[in-house]
C-alpha cells in the first residue's frame, strides 16, 4: 500500500470516476427512457409490434454486454455506423439495459389494480394522462427496488467499457498498474471509488423509493 | 469462419453448458429461498431484522460477485474451512442473487393493495395462511418478469465461478479457442449456448406469468 502513488495517480483516478459517472448515468438515462417506450408500446393492441418489442428485449437481454459493445463498435463502421468509443459505450449500455427496464416496467404495470384504470378512463383522463398520472406512480411502487437493483448492476458493467478504450476508472486503473506495477494499490482505489458510487446510488434509492410509497406511510398511521 | 469448429466441440459446449445450468439452477434456488427470508425480515415489525435485512442487501450488493467468490474459496480456507468448489460457486452465486431477489420481492409486496391483508385478516385468516394464500401469489406475479431478469444476470453471472475451477461454458469456449486458434467461432458456440439457455428461461418466465395471472382478471 503506497499513499504518494495513488495521490500521484488521483487526477487520472478521478478524471477516470467522472468518465465512468457521465457514461454511466446517460447510458442509464437513455435506458430507462428507452425501456419504458418499450413498455408502454407494449400495451398497444398491435401483435406485431409486441412481437417486435419480445425479440428486441429477448435479443439484448439474453446475449453478453461485451458482444454487444464489441457489434456496435467495431462491427458498426460496416454499415456506416461510426461512433467514438465513449458514445458507442453509452449507446450499448442504453440498448442493453432497456430490455431490462422494460421488463420491470411491464411488472409494475401489472401491480397497477385495475380499477384505478378503470377509474381513469371512466372520469374522461387521456390517455397520456392515465398513463403518467395514474399507472406511472402506481407502477413504480413495485418498481424502484428492481431499478435501482438495475442502476447497480448496471454501474458495474461498465468496467466493460475499458476494453473498447473508453478511458473510464477501470481503463485508468489498468494504466496505473501498468505503470507502476502496483495491482494491490490500483484497484483498492477503484473499490473506494465503487463503493461510493454503489452507496451513493442505494441510498438515492431509498429516498425514492420513500417517495412512491408515501401513500402508504399515511395510509399506516391512519389505521 | 469455420462453422466445423463448432460442430466438432459441440460435445464439450453442451457438456459445459450442462454445468453452467446445474451451477445457475442451484444459484437461482437457494438465491430465491435466501431472498425470500431476507425480505421478510425487511418488511418485519421487529427493527433488529429489518437492520439485519438492510445490512445484507448492502453488503452482499455492494461487493463484487467475483470478490465473493474468491473470499469464499481462498479466504476461508486459510481458516480451516475448506469449501470445496461447487459449493463455493453455488454459495456465492446464490449470497449475491439473494440480496437483488430480496429487493425485487419487497417491491411487488409493497405494490400488493393494503386492505387484501386486512380484509383476510378481518376474514379470520392466520398470518402464515396470509402470507402463503394472498400477498405470495400476487407478489410472485408482479415480481415475475423483474426475477426472469435477475437469473438472466444470474446465469452470465455464472461464468465467473470458472476462477473457482469449474468448468462452466465460458471457461470450455475458452479453452477451444486457445486450442483450436479460433476464438470467434469458440465464443460464437458458446453464445448460442446462452441465448438458448435464456430463451428458455424467458419463455418459462411467461409461462410462470400466465399461470400467476390467472384469477387476477388481466
Amino acid at each position: 500500500m503506497n499513499p504518494d502513488l495513488i495521490w500521484r495517480y488521483a487526477p487520472s483516478l478521478i478524471s477516470g470516476f467522472g468518465v465512468t459517472i457521465l457514461c454511466w448515468g446517460a447510458g442509464a438515462a437513455l435506458g430507462l427512457l428507452l425501456g419504458f417506450a418499450i413498455a408502454v408500446l407494449n400495451r398497444l393492441p398491435l401483435p406485431p409490434l409486441r412481437w417486435a418489442l419480445r425479440v428486441f428485449v429477448e435479443v439484448f437481454r439474453g446475449t453478453p454486454f461485451l458482444l454487444q459493445l464489441f457489434l456496435l463498435y467495431a462491427g458498426g463502421p460496416s454499415i456506416g455506423l461510426k461512433l467514438n468509443a465513449t458514445t458507442a459505450g453509452i449507446v450499448g449500455l442504453g440498448l442493453y439495459s432497456s430490455a431490462y427496464f422494460a421488463e420491470i416496467f411491464r411488472g409494475g404495470f401489472s401491480a397497477v389494480p385495475i380499477g384505478q384504470i378503470e377509474a381513469a378512463v371512466s372520469i374522461g383522463m387521456a390517455p397520456f394522462d392515465t398513463m403518467m398520472r395514474v399507472m406511472l406512480p402506481a407502477a413504480l411502487i413495485a418498481a424502484v427496488p428492481s431499478i435501482v437493483n438495475m442502476l447497480i448492476i448496471l454501474s458495474k458493467e461498465t468496467v466493460v467499457l475499458s476494453i473498447i478504450t473508453v478511458p473510464e476508472l477501470m481503463y485508468q486503473v489498468q494504466t496505473m498498474a501498468a505503470e507502476t506495477f502496483t495491482a494491490f494499490d490500483a484497484i483498492f482505489a477503484m473499490a473506494v471509488f465503487y463503493w461510493l458510487l454503489v452507496e451513493t446510488v442505494s441510498r438515492l434509492g431509498s429516498r425514492l423509493e420513500a417517495r412512491v410509497t408515501a401513500f402508504l406511510a399515511h395510509e399506516e398511521a391512519r389505521a | 469462419m469455420k462453422p466445423e469448429v463448432i460442430l466438432h466441440s459441440f460435445g464439450y459446449l453442451a457438456q459445459a453448458a450442462a454445468t453452467t445450468v446445474a451451477v445457475s439452477f442451484a444459484g437461482i434456488v437457494f438465491g430465491f429461498l435466501i431472498g425470500a427470508a431476507v425480505c421478510a425480515a425487511r418488511v418485519s415489525r421487529r427493527d433488529w431484522l429489518k437492520r439485519l435485512g438492510a445490512a445484507y442487501v448492502s453488503v452482499f450488493r455492494g461487493v463484487p460477485l467475483l470478490v465473493q467468490l474468491l473470499f469464499i474459496y481462498y479466504f476461508l480456507a486459510e481458516y480451516g474451512l475448506d469449501v470445496p468448489a461447487i459449493v463455493a460457486a453455488v454459495g456465492g452465486l446464490s449470497l449475491s442473487s439473494a440480496a437483488y431477489q430480496s429487493e425485487i420481492l419487497r417491491g411487488a409486496l409493497n405494490a400488493v393493495p393494503r386492505g387484501q391483508g386486512e380484509a383476510a385478516t378481518a376474514l379470520g385468516f392466520g398470518s402464515l395462511d396470509i402470507w402463503r394464500r394472498i400477498l405470495m401469489p400476487q407478489a410472485l406475479r408482479i415480481s415475475t418478469p423483474p426475477l426472469i431478469n435477475e437469473f438472466i444476470l444470474l446465469l452470465k453471472a455464472s461464468s465467473l465461478v470458472s476462477v473457482v475451477g469449474i468448468a462452466e461454458l465460458t471457461r470450455v469456449s475458452m479453452n477451444i479457442a486457445s486450442q483450436t486458434y479460433r476464438p470467434f467461432e469458440a465464443y460464437l458456440g458458446g453464445g448460442m449456448f446462452y441465448l438458448a439457455i435464456n430463451l428458455c428461461l424467458a419463455a418459462l418466465g411467461a409461462l410462470a406469468e400466465r399461470r400467476l395471472a390467472a384469477g387476477s382478471g388481466r
